[in-house]
């Protein structure tokens, strides 16, 4: 009983093919020869990327109303900070 | 008794956030969550900068191969999940049965790989606390070939991918009881609040570990 605004069913099968395929990807970087930083930076970045797919399709944050996905994404910015926080000791 | 203002509504009634209090309630469940994998991502980052010498390269003590299939599984089981919904919301019984069924057993099957590779990486001798004294693992360590102490790297490996294969666990039993409902015929296509509240927090685990196959195994 899905209370956010109707629409089509996504192709799921297709944002399943795609989170293999980055998934794939992710596996060739971690065995590329780059430095160490970089690596990190596409490794996180698709990480990233498959999470938001899972959360905007597969959770239907895409098909929620404003109310729901800000509350839904409410946490984020405290997440954000703390790691921020830690990584300052450390990287800069 | 409470005191009479208390009863009255301090404003007309309002609709909140547009959902029902089984999803919102789960949404709140899940922005805790979220504080305790930071929590847990951000000690990490402190271990993992903090003592660099402890930690092995990607594939050096971790089964990246078998990981990578418990990752695809765990991808599998969400698109499974998702289509469960996809079919309650078409009113397809049959379906949402099969699927729901596919979720338990993929999702056994990742909690299954963990432990395997749990209990591999033990007898090799890898430990939350380091090394076990003598063991395969110890000895190459000896020989230079791999980090001289990892009690640091041990705790951070176990207890991330612990509470994560705790959850995992957790949501196989809940899922096994949606199922066990769907057989039952508990839900309909006008009314299936428990297929989609328990696919939030499926589909929230498969995301975490998304996030944690990254940074604890190809980083």
């Amino acid at each position: 009983m899905s209370e956010g605004a109707a629409h089509a069913q996504p192709k799921y099968w297709t944002i399943w093919a795609y989170l293999l395929v980055l998934t794939v990807v992710e596996l060739g970087v971690a065995f590329l020869p780059w430095t160490k930083e970089v690596q990190l930076l596409v490794l996180v970045g698709l990480a990233i990327w498959k999470a938001l797919l899972v959360a905007l399709y597969f959770m239907h944050l895409k098909f929620e109303g404003n109310r729901m996905r800000i509350f839904a994404i409410a946490p984020l910015p405290l997440t954000v900070i703390i790691i921020v926080a830690v990584l300052t000791e450390y990287v800069w | 008794m409470a005191h009479p203002a208390l009863m009255q509504p301090p404003a007309r009634r309002e609709v909140g956030a547009d959902v029902y209090s089984e999803k919102l309630g789960m949404w709140v469940f899940l922005g805790s969550e979220v504080m305790f994998f930071t929590a847990l991502i951000g000690s990490y980052i402190i271990l993992r900068f903090g003592s660099p010498e402890q930690w092995a390269a990607p594939g050096q003590m971790l089964n990246i191969p078998l990981t990578a299939v418990n990752t695809f599984l765990l991808i599998c089981s969400s698109v499974t999940m998702v289509k469960a919904f996809a079919a309650i919301q078409d009113g397809d019984q049959r379906l949402l049965k099969l699927y729901l069924l596919a979720t338990v057993a993929i999702g056994a099957a990742f909690v299954g790989v963990q432990a395997y590779e749990y209990t591999h990486l033990v007898h090799e001798g890898f430990l939350p606390s380091g090394y076990r004294p003598g063991s395969a693992l110890a000895e190459r360590a000896a020989e230079g070939l791999l980090p001289v102490s990892v009690g640091v790297y041990g705790s951070s490996f176990y207890t991330m991918t612990g509470f994560h294969g705790f959850h995992v666990s957790v949501g196989v039993i809940c899922m096994s009881f949606v199922t066990w409902k769907a057989y039952r015929g508990a839900y309909t296509k006008e009314d299936h609040r428990g297929v989609e509240v328990v696919g939030l927090y499926w589909h929230f685990v498969d995301l975490v570990w998304i996030i944690l196959f990254t940074i604890v195994y190809l980083v």
